[in-house]
């Protein structure tokens, strides 16, 4: 065939712009922090602003928490824990799912500012983060009362007070995933969200507070990094759970060592995604694109390094490239956007530093022909062929749409390769013959593998890593025990 | 003329063999007379980091054999303790315990044993879960080894400490190197030789013998340790314990508050601790009338 | 159609799994589609419409009728295309053929037994050469579902192969009944077959059975004919027939096309829909845009 086989993507029919609306959703100027059921001015009297990442514009000020707002924090999560812990299960139960429901009722605008203050997709947003957010409050809501059932033989007690923080990636989602269960198991809560994405967990301040939850059951501040080590260092704190890099994770860990505090750590990952010859190959292809390309890249459990059966690369990465040509990279607050704005500057130029690093690696690089929005931060989609093992953009976690591709031979080299990571948190397997499927799953070292799917979530199922990937579960049955002494 | 006994030299067990310290120190264990009754091996960071290789070496064989394989060789260990019961009361004995007491210590050391035996091939069926997710996937959610353990044994006992110690770990299909008492170290010398007699495959447990004091850093800043268990009650060593776990994410777990001659010791949760959920999603395929799913 | 193209073992197709392709599905209907982009996909669908009837009870009367629908599918509005074809029985061809005369509309036409494809070899090559000798452009066959089913691929390929022959210089047009062939692994399986055996265009459904068409279907043939394109460099249509008949599901298949194959088969020469009321539900929404009020059905011509 002399004629040049090359398909053509938005060619002919480019879709217009359909941007959600945004004119229904109210954002104040200024969020101060909700402590014991109220919003109350920051003892620092600071405040620092956050950013639209679209567009650069910044959408609001969040009140900076310092240590005595922490203090004041707990100490209202202290005094609510007895009365609150000693309510039955059944009346705590029905709080929660009044908060589920609130939450559904106000999606769309929870929704809204998730996009706006995060810059993922309104489709993912809307589709994915909000419904599972409500969703996890539901299906803790009904434990709150069964909670010997889950634990045979023991009376499960809740700890007390829990830390909870949380990271920018999904900032709804991981509220919900914290203080669903935190709830549910009879503690009290001070969570902090991420710096960069405050705006949603302060809307669920306003959610609970309209929700009647006892004053002081959850509080929500605001801050970065030193409020965060505030909460941890903080004496009266019963509990940490963090989800984050693997960097803070260890230094919690660390820090809070000569303490009784119990910890669950939900940290990076460099997921392997593994798709053998025989795999259901343009289905392989879509969860290649949902394994690095969902939230930007921004995930923990990324399908980050791709493995294909060298039978099938070339038609893999085929594939891989036409359907990376279809991806809509843009305004995220546009129904039609695939993969949003990149969550701050600073990830950015991260992302870009890695980028570089696999060019000098001499990684073959590719991105798609699509057009980046001239304000905001964005990235393109980005592929790297031929690179090994020792290469540092498959070692290290970039947290962004770069997807390291290599081939392997037989089942014995893909698993020793995709173990070869200090992370464990999630893994992806590709193949039409069952008896392989849990052969692999079994030999993964890994918390979550997806077998023919990626980067599926649920309450009821149970998540989180093995290794540096960190330590307890969430979601589920197993996610309860994360909040309870048994 | 009486005839001279025969002493035994106490020595660790690494990988199924029986060396002596790398680092050819010992300190002499005396009885309550003050008579050296042994030289017991003074190990280094050096026998740990051997018998670390030997524990990852032996983890996924142990781990991915059948656990009802599994229970038959705890079952085993069992056995081989019986047959061994004077042998461990005498050496109880000579280390200052009463005979009754020393009775009631192994008889419940063989009963623990029994106990985790049977847990072996049913703590499974406790912790895992089948999860009805809300999209078309089959979600199921499964106990898994952690890997290597290491593990600060009781100080207080010389047998019923290691068993307790040793059993759920390894139940779990882990393996471990587990510090045995420093003051009451004999027993655990000849608990060696009944799992080196019990079908237990060589590097499954490791026993060293030595002082807290000098392993505990090394048991826990070993990158390749996933978890540590500590028995005993020094809070320094604790903290640091927790300190070096941080280098590489591992587990700790401190056991000190439970009264290890009691049943509250034994349960399937000791077993749960040293196992990671795994979670594995599959599509199911909907072609017919009505949807399938679980 | 290269000569040195290797005809593959049809036993060990690809294989697809359902719940990926309905998720991927999903992406596809979440496309919002406005404005400018919507005004052009509609007027995309009117010219992509194989306008059809396929009764017992057709008559030259509804045949010619149809026809001039086909061609004039809404005055009122200027600008509108005509539709692709008009897909009828053999024995409505001739009138057909007459009453498009300088219309550009094409005549298609079923043939080997439709719907059920269960005759003779020999009566399906002369319903065949009937149709093409009566005028008809292109033919709409049906494989024997039975053959297929049993395994006797063989069998399915050498009957595209004759008919495509018989077909001369028409387009032919190969009918599955994707809704008695169970699984998606089927469908993959049988387009490979059909592709290979020299279809110009493959299609879902007769329209006699339900389900006729679905995205899911439609997605699995059409991400089979890009990998036959690949493979041998030869564009092959694709035709999903049967319960598409609102414009926004249209639309989606649209993007389905759009995403999966691009641009080149955004067109009537590779891509069709099997549909009778389609039409109509295409031309309100188009109504719609251009007054900005919902229509009613009775303002749109129903033949």
């Amino acid at each position: 065939m002399s004629k040049e086989k090359k398909l053509k993507f938005n060619a002919a029919w480019e879709l217009d712009p359909a941007p959600e609306d945004s004119k229904h959703v109210s954002i104040k100027k200024q969020y101060d922090l909700f402590i014991n059921g109220e919003f109350v001015k920051p003892n620092s009297k600071k405040y620092f602003a956050t950013y639209n990442p679209a567009t650069d514009e910044k959408i609001s000020e969040v009140a900076d928490a310092d240590e005595k707002d922490v203090d004041k924090a707990v100490k209202a999560a202290r005094a609510a824990f007895g009365k609150w812990s000693k309510l039955s299960g059944k009346e705590r139960g029905k709080y929660i799912y009044r908060i589920a429901r609130l939450m559904q009722e106000r999606a769309r605008e929870f929704a809204v500012i998730e996009t706006m203050d995060g810059g993922k997709p309104i489709r993912e947003s809307r589709d994915i983060d909000v419904p599972l957010a409500a969703n996890h409050f539901f299906y803790y809501a009904g434990w709150a009362d069964k909670l010997e059932y889950a634990f045979p033989n023991r009376n499960p007690k809740p700890l007390g007070v829990a830390g909870q923080i949380i990271p920018w990636n999904f900032p709804l989602l991981m509220a919900a995933w914290k203080i669903a269960p935190a709830l549910a198991a009879g503690n009290t809560v001070v969570l902090k969200p991420a710096e960069t994405t405050p705006l949603t967990a302060l809307k669920l301040a306003e959610l609970i507070r309209d929700s009647g939850l006892p004053k002081g059951v959850v509080n929500i501040i605001t801050g970065a990094g030193k409020t965060g080590a505030a909460i941890v260092n903080h004496p009266d704190i019963n509990k940490i759970a963090f989800t984050g890099s693997t960097n803070v994770g260890k230094w919690i860990q660390k820090s809070i060592a000569g303490t009784d505090k119990k910890c669950t750590l939900e940290l990076g990952g460099k997921a392997a995604n593994i798709i053998f010859e025989d795999a259901p190959l343009d289905q392989a292809v879509e969860g290649i694109i949902n394994g690095i390309f969902f939230n930007q890249g921004h995930v923990c459990c990324a399908g980050s390094r791709l493995f294909v059966q060298e039978s099938v690369a070339d038609i893999v990465i085929r594939k891989l490239k036409d359907r990376m040509e279809t991806l809509k990279v843009g305004d995220p607050m546009d129904k039609n956007t695939d993969i949003g704005a990149i969550n701050s500057k600073q990830q950015l130029l991260k992302i870009q530093e890695y980028i570089e690093i696999g060019k000098n690696e001499g990684g073959e690089i590719y991105q798609p022909s699509c057009s980046l929005p001239k304000k905001g931060n964005f990235c393109k989609p980005t592929i790297f062929l031929n690179v090994s093992q020792s290469h540092r953009i498959v070692q290290e976690e970039i947290f962004g749409p770069v997807l390291a591709i290599q081939t392997f031979r037989t089942i014995e080299e893909v698993i020793e390769k995709a173990n070869n990571i200090p992370y464990g948190l999630s893994a992806g397997v590709w193949t039409d013959k069952g008896s392989k499927i849990f052969n692999l799953t079994s030999k993964l070292k890994a918390g979550v593998v997806w077998a023919n799917t990626y980067n599926k979530f649920d309450p009821t199922s149970p998540f989180g890593g093995y290794k540096e990937s960190g330590f307890g579960r969430e979601g589920g049955l197993h996610g309860l025990g994360a909040y309870l002494t048994i | 003329m009486a005839r001279i006994e025969i002493q035994k030299t106490y020595k660790i067990y690494i990988g199924g063999q029986f060396p002596r310290t790398e680092s050819g120190r010992y300190y002499p264990l005396k009885n309550k007379k003050g008579d050296v009754i042994a030289n017991i091996c003074l190990c280094s960071r050096k026998d740990f980091r051997n018998a670390e290789v030997a524990a990852r070496a032996a983890q996924s064989g142990w781990g991915s054999r059948a656990a009802f394989n599994r229970a038959q060789i705890l079952y085993r260990i069992a056995e081989m303790l019986e047959g061994r019961k004077e042998q461990f009361i005498s050496e109880l004995l000579l280390q200052g315990s009463t005979l009754a007491a020393a009775k009631k210590e192994v008889e419940i050391s063989i009963d623990r044993m029994v106990y985790y035996s049977g847990w072996c091939d049913k703590f499974q069926a406790i912790y895992s879960s089948v999860n009805p997710v809300a999209s078309s996937h089959f979600n199921f959610s499964v106990p898994e080894p952690t890997g290597v353990v290491a593990i600060i044994a009781d100080e207080t006992t010389s047998l019923l400490g290691l068993v307790t110690a040793i059993a759920p770990v390894i139940a779990g299909g882990n393996t471990c190197i587990v510090l045995a008492s420093e003051t009451k170290p004999l027993c655990a010398v000849t608990f060696a030789e009944v799992l080196n007699s019990s079908d237990l495959p060589g590097g499954v447990v490791n026993i060293l013998t030595g002082t807290a004091a000098e392993l505990h850093e090394h048991f826990s800043n070993h990158m390749d340790v996933n978890t540590v268990i500590y028995y005993r009650n020094n809070k320094a060593e604790i903290k640091t314990i927790k300190e070096n776990a941080s280098l590489n994410v591992k587990r700790v777990f401190v056991y000190n508050k439970i009264n290890i001659a009691t049943e509250k010791a034994e349960s399937p949760y000791f077993i749960f601790d040293t196992q990671e959920i795994k979670t594995t999603w599959h599509p199911i395929e909907n072609i017919g009338a009505s949807k399938a799913g679980y | 159609m290269s000569t040195k193209t290797t005809i593959p073992d049809f036993r060990i197709t690809p294989t697809v799994d359902q719940v990926g392709v309905e998720e991927r599905v999903a992406r596809f209907t979440t496309r919002s589609i406005k404005k400018e982009s919507k005004m052009q996909g509609m007027k995309m669908i009117l010219s992509m419409i194989d306008l059809t009837t396929l009764e017992g009870k057709d008559t030259e009367g509804k045949v010619k009728q149809m026809c001039y629908k086909a061609a004039h599918l809404h005055d009122i509005i200027p600008g509108l295309p005509t539709v692709a074809a008009v897909c009828v029985y053999p024995s409505m061809v001739k009138t057909a053929k007459d009453a498009l005369i300088g219309t550009g509309v094409k005549v298609a036409s079923v043939s080997t037994a439709f719907p059920s494809g269960q005759s003779t070899h020999e009566i399906k090559i002369s319903d065949t050469k009937f149709a093409i000798a009566n005028g008809a452009d292109e033919i709409d066959m049906v494989i024997s579902r039975g053959e297929f089913l049993k395994g006797n691929y063989n069998f399915v390929f050498d009957e595209i192969a004759a008919i495509k022959q018989a077909c001369g210089k028409a387009r032919l047009k190969v009918i599955f009944e994707t809704g008695e062939l169970s699984t998606l692994d089927n469908i993959r399986k049988v387009s490979d077959i059909a592709m290979y055996a020299g279809a110009d265009f493959i299609k879902t459904s007769t329209g006699k059975i339900s389900p006729a068409a679905t995205m899911p279907v439609t997605l699995v043939m059409l991400e089979a004919i890009r990998d036959y394109y690949y493979a041998t460099g030869r564009m092959v249509g694709m035709k999903p027939a049967g319960g598409i008949s609102t414009s926004k599901l249209a639309l989606q298949y649209l993007i389905m096309v759009n995403e999966t194959l691009g641009a080149d088969w955004l067109s009537n020469e590779w891509f069709r829909f099997g549909a009778s009321s389609l039409a109509n539900d295409v031309l309100m929404q188009i109504a719609k845009q251009n007054t900005g009020v919902y229509q009613c059905s009775d303002y749109f011509s129903k033949d």
